[in-house]
């Protein structure tokens, strides 16, 4: 007798405190000591987490009316642009926006101590943030200029709304040039010094549901500290991709599109980072539960490290020159040991992303679920997979003569 | 008589040559080694108080400074702000005496102030800005 669930009958047992939910990491050795078959029986919900930067993150806010009214069409926060192009003061705190006053990479390597990753932080923290907003003047909003200081709770709705997160893969970094480069994958060692890898492998939650079969528009997840949903599949969203035969990309595949209210967040979950040389961004936490609505599903929750492949990028030249070389295929668990041998070289590896915490969250995640507090959603439309056919686009650089 | 802490750091072609010798031999300076690992190709330190007469101390140092090995004072120490760490690992890979390290396990990092030699390489790479040299 095969297992069938639906997302019902599981939050039935959530609400009784009776699901039986374990981690993504968990999940490897039960599936190896009772088999598919009886796990699948047992277990209902299997979570996932990662924690790391997530460039294409930001805020929306709106910050309530001054007397006299403005329509902001600028507004910086401790002195960071928020873009103000939508209604009167309604504005979006992008992570990795800079002060004008940054020196940016004019000294190069520049450092980006602080940008709109950490404007978020500091909101979450309860902090006081300046704000100085600008407009035009108009017959129904005179005001010009203001400056106050605001915090997280006396703004109305500070809405998180992430375009593109939880990447699904992510390729490795190195540099064989001669001398250090700085990128978003860290700081690169010249002469392939260092690799330098961003996902949290068999914990991270598109990695253990590979062809999005639970995941969907409206999947309720931890995000931030808070809850969150996933309100579309994110920007680039891949799904086209090349995958082992486990199903399980070997590069950057699908992506999410993540919203959430940002005032139940906490900073330990959303931290203002700076990349040396490349800028500033947000360090996102997030955790998608995934029902076991049969024994496939569950099967893919316990993918391994060691099973989970993704490709070595040289980011001194195929990258940043859009070649599609390839130096190698490595999986998590050599990047996890710390080297991976590359071209017959030993190479230490860097890792960007928080296993740890990515950990911290999956735990998090199946306390909220296992103690009733966190019911699972139905979707309302899973995220378009490798029937879509989706293929990415690229610019292409048109002169006008 | 002058006496001073220095880093000493060497890049894996230089390893190999005698420099220390140099200092004893041919500037007649006392060398008290705290702290070193140094292997043959591979990237090294060595944490030295150097002392001698003054003018032999700045010969020597000039001496130091010509041959490529990176010469930069022992100062300061390394604060690891363990509340603002992301527990990414990533100042593990720049770190090159162990001060700075992962456990392989849980995969936390920790930091074991006396294995650090303040040589600055985990300042920048660390995103959360988690590590600070105070003076
Ligand atoms: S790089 Fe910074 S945040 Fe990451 S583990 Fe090291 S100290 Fe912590
Ligand atoms: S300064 Fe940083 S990189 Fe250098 S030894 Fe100390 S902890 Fe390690």
């Amino acid at each position: 007798m095969t297992v069938e669930r639906t997302i019902a009958e599981i939050n039935e047992k959530v609400k009784q405190g009776k699901a039986v939910v374990v981690t993504a990491e968990e999940i490897i050795d039960i599936v190896k000591e009772k088999g598919v078959k009886r796990a699948a029986q047992e277990i209902d919900v299997v979570t996932t987490g990662t924690f790391g930067t997530m460039c294409s993150s930001g805020a929306f806010l709106n910050f309530g009316h001054s007397k006299p009214r403005i329509k902001m069409n600028k507004a910086n926060l401790n002195g960071v642009p928020a873009y103000a192009g939508i209604a009167a003061v309604d504005a979006y705190i992008g992570a990795t926006a800079l002060p004008e006053s940054d020196p940016e990479n004019r000294i190069h390597p520049g450092k980006f101590l602080y940008g709109g990753g950490h404007v978020i932080e500091d909101l979450v923290a309860g902090k006081k943030v300046k704000l100085e907003a600008s407009g035009y003047g108009t017959d129904c909003y005179p005001r010009r200029h203001l400056e106050t200081w605001i915090t997280l709770q006396d703004i109305n709705e500070a809405i998180l709304f992430n375009p593109r997160n939880a990447y699904q893969n992510y390729g490795v970094a190195v540099n064989t040039s001669n001398k250090t480069i700085y990128t978003y994958m860290g700081v690169l060692k010249p002469r392939m010094g260092n690799a330098s890898y961003s996902t949290s492998g068999q914990l991270s939650p598109l990695l253990n549901d590979p062809y999005y079969r639970t995941i969907g528009i409206g999947t309720r997840v931890f995000l931030g500290g808070g809850i969150g949903y996933v309100a579309w599949h994110g920007t680039q969203h891949n799904p086209s991709v090349a995958r082992g035969e486990n199903g399980v990309p070997t590069t950057g595949a699908g992506t999410l599109a993540l919203i959430g209210d940002l005032k139940q967040m906490s900073p330990n979950w959303l931290r203002g980072v700076s990349f040396l040389g490349y800028g500033a961004s947000l360090a996102v936490g997030i955790g998608v539960p995934i029902p076991i609505l049969n024994e496939e599903i569950l099967v893919s929750t316990a993918v391994t490290d060691a099973e989970i492949y993704t490709t070595v990028v040289d980011y001194s030249s195929a990258y940043p020159e859009r070649k599609p070389e390839v130096l190698g295929k490595v999986s998590y668990a050599e990047l996890r040991s710390g080297v991976i041998k590359l071209q017959g070289k030993d190479v230490p590896t860097t890792p960007l992303s928080s296993y740890a915490k990515a950990r911290e969250i999956a735990q998090i995640l199946k306390e909220w679920i296992s103690n009733g507090s966190f019911l699972l959603t139905e979707p309302v439309q899973l995220l378009p997979s490798v029937e879509a056919g989706i293929e990415l686009k690229s610019i292409e650089i048109r002169n006008n003569s | 008589m002058v006496a001073n802490k220095y880093v000493l750091r060497f890049s894996s072609a230089l390893v190999d040559q005698p420099v220390i010798y140099h200092l004893v031999k041919d500037y007649d300076l006392v060398i008290n080694i705290l702290k070193a690992d140094i292997n043959p190709h591979q990237e090294g330190y060595v944490v030295l108080e150097l002392s001698g007469d003054s003018e032999n101390y700045n010969r020597g140092l000039e001496y130091l400074k010509s041959t490529g090995v990176d010469v930069a004072p022992l100062s300061g120490t390394i604060f690891w702000n363990k509340d603002r760490c992301l527990q990414c690992g990533a100042c593990t890979s720049f770190c090159p005496t162990g001060a700075l390290k992962m456990d392989l396990q849980d995969r936390l990092v920790d930091f074991d102030g006396s294995k650090c030699i303040v040589c600055e390489s985990c300042l920048d790479v660390c995103m959360a800005r988690a590590v600070e040299v105070r003076f």
